[in-house]
């Protein structure tokens, strides 16, 4: 079997005390991809990325990125070799620049070169329709300005899987909008993993979705095929 | 004018001002300020700790004391000449600071400050418990004929004033440089959101640790220079009192700014210098100010300046 996987876990599993909030995922994410994770509130999804970019310890399985074994490597390390994960709850850099949020993101990698710093900064705050605000203070943005702005932080750090917790969530139509154009711009280049629950860019964005129920994987396939899964209906969808 | 400009000229200016000084300031006020650029030394190597990096010590006079004792015993039991002994008692702050690095790292929050003030204990009683050698509370004279460094001799007022500016001249820089380049870029990233600086890559404990280092071994400078300008190492410059003072310093002045550290020092000092002229209640104005600091001008002095008037300030 050829590996072209970007990311594997096998059995991955995080209790929390008695509760089994991720229990035996095996999960595979084939290069290029887009892929959804979704799941009713309480599933295991944040705690199952968590576990794939280092912030949350898994309790057994294992994870690897690049056909290399990550699972015992702090986050940090992660990040290093090309992960990049935008947070649920917006956290940025509230008293600094737009400016100086995306070139910490951007600097990791290109260390002192500041023209070619500056010039990526621009790059990714255009890319998120944020740069003729480069110079403000993060804190002032709006707060669907600000997802934005963590959406950058994540470009700027050119990865090679960009792990997204819920980027839609407090967006105004319009800027959902944007953001679809923005992840179809990336297809091919960058592999995305996107916990959404807005279904409209679920099914119009992903490739694959994978459900999460109680922890455990509930179905993987097309959104196609996912939309029509019987078992999903009636976790998750309602009665669809 | 570019913003790297105006802080080459602020700065800059600062290091001419304090020089001008020297010719036109009468003696109490030179020999005070002499003093103050040394205590403001101590303040900005506490400044990269807790301005910059968000990590609150109360345990710096350890890092202070193992400066101006790795200075003084070694001239005093060994024989070093002062410019040997600067380097001991630097090295000795270095060497501190990094072991009380590693362990004190283990703690975040509430827990590092007790562990750090509790380190300092240790130290501060460690200098009591060899009194033999330290002279404990007392302590010891540097005597005047050790005190030449590179033919200088820094009992003279001139050459002690000239010496402590080429002191903070140097650690200005340094820390102008560290808080512009990519590094310090990160310190400050810690202190805003630890997770995000974390989540961008950077290896957070690797960083506060060099903050650690950097910091206790800027404080140890400090330690050495006070007690060879003054000829004196004594065990009171490792008690509590002297952890909290660069504390106030930088808070008076302004955390996370360069020049913060001396207005602060030089703040606090002349205000206990006039009060205690006027009563020996002169804590309650040190206390007066900070309570009126912090309602009115909760970044300190320059932290004030550069929210309203200087954005640019580093």
């Amino acid at each position: 079997m050829a590996s072209v996987n970007l990311l594997s876990t096998q059995g991955l599993s995080r209790n929390f005390g008695g509760l089994k909030a991720v229990s035996e995922v095996d999960f595979d994410l084939p290069e290029g991809q887009v892929r959804a994770l979704i799941g009713p509130n309480g599933a295991g999804k944040t705690t199952f990325v968590g576990m794939l970019c280092g912030r949350i310890s898994a309790s057994a399985g294992r994870v690897s990125f690049l056909g290399e074994d990550v699972t015992t490597l702090p986050a940090h390390k992660r990040i290093a070799r090309g992960m990049a994960y935008t947070f649920q709850i917006t956290s940025i850099f509230g008293k600094l620049s737009l400016r100086e949020n995306v070139a910490l993101a951007v600097r990791r990698r290109l260390g002192r070169d500041a023209g070619q710093v500056t010039a990526e900064v621009e790059t990714s705050l255009s890319r998120v329709g944020l740069l003729d605000r480069v110079d403000q203070i993060a804190d002032d943005l709006s707060y669907g300005h600000q997802r934005l702005l963590e959406i950058a932080m994540g470009l700027g750090q050119k990865p090679k899987l960009l792990i997204l917790d819920e980027p839609t969530q407090g967006l105004a139509d319009s800027e959902i909008e944007e953001f679809k154009s923005l992840i179809r711009s990336m297809a091919g280049q960058t592999t995305v993993l996107l916990i959404e629950h807005n279904m409209n860019v679920v099914m119009e964005m992903a490739d694959v979705i994978t459900v999460l129920n109680f922890g455990e994987v509930l179905a993987e396939g097309t959104p196609e095929e996912i939309h029509n899964n019987a078992d999903v209906q009636s976790a998750y969808l309602g009665t669809g | 004018m570019s913003d790297v400009r105006k802080s080459l000229v602020l700065h800059g200016g600062l290091i001419a001002l304090l020089l001008v000084l020297h010719f036109i300031l009468p003696d109490y006020h030179h020999g005070n300020l002499a003093r103050v650029m040394v205590l403001a030394v101590y303040a900005m190597g506490y400044n990269v700790l807790f301005g910059y990096t968000g990590l609150l010590s109360l345990g710096h006079a350890m890092f202070f004391a193992a400066g101006m004792y790795g200075m003084g015993l070694t001239i005093q039991h060994l024989g070093f000449s002062a410019e040997a002994a600067l380097v001991a008692g630097v090295l000795a702050a270095f060497v501190l600071s990094t072991v009380v690095g590693f362990l004190a790292l283990r703690t975040t929050g509430v827990a590092f400050m007790i562990v750090t003030l509790m380190f300092a204990q240790t130290g501060y009683l460690t200098i009591l418990y060899f009194g033999e050698w330290t002279r404990g509370d007392e302590g010891f004279v540097i005597q005047k004929a050790s005190r030449v460094i590179a033919g200088f001799d820094v009992s003279d007022p001139g050459n002690r004033y000239l010496a402590a500016l080429v002191l903070f001249a140097v650690c200005m820089a340094v820390i102008l440089k560290l808080v512009q380049a990519p590094f310090g870029r990160v310190l400050i990233a810690i202190r805003e959101n630890e997770e995000r600086a974390r989540m961008l890559g950077y290896d957070v404990f690797r960083h506060k640790l060099a903050a650690i280092i950097i910091s206790g071994t800027m404080s140890g400078a400090a330690g050495a220079f006070y007690g060879l300008l003054f000829g004196y190492a004594g065990a009171s410059f490792a008690s509590v009192q002297y952890s909290i003072f660069p504390l106030l310093w930088v808070l008076l002045g302004g955390a996370g700014t360069v020049t913060g550290p001396l207005v602060g020092a030089l703040f606090m000092f002349y205000l206990i210098d006039i009060t205690s002229g006027l009563t020996s209640a002169y804590m309650l104005f040190a206390g007066i100010a900070l309570v009126l600091l912090t309602v009115f001008a909760r970044q300190g002095m320059v932290g004030e300046i550069r929210r309203r008037l200087a954005p640019w300030l580093p």
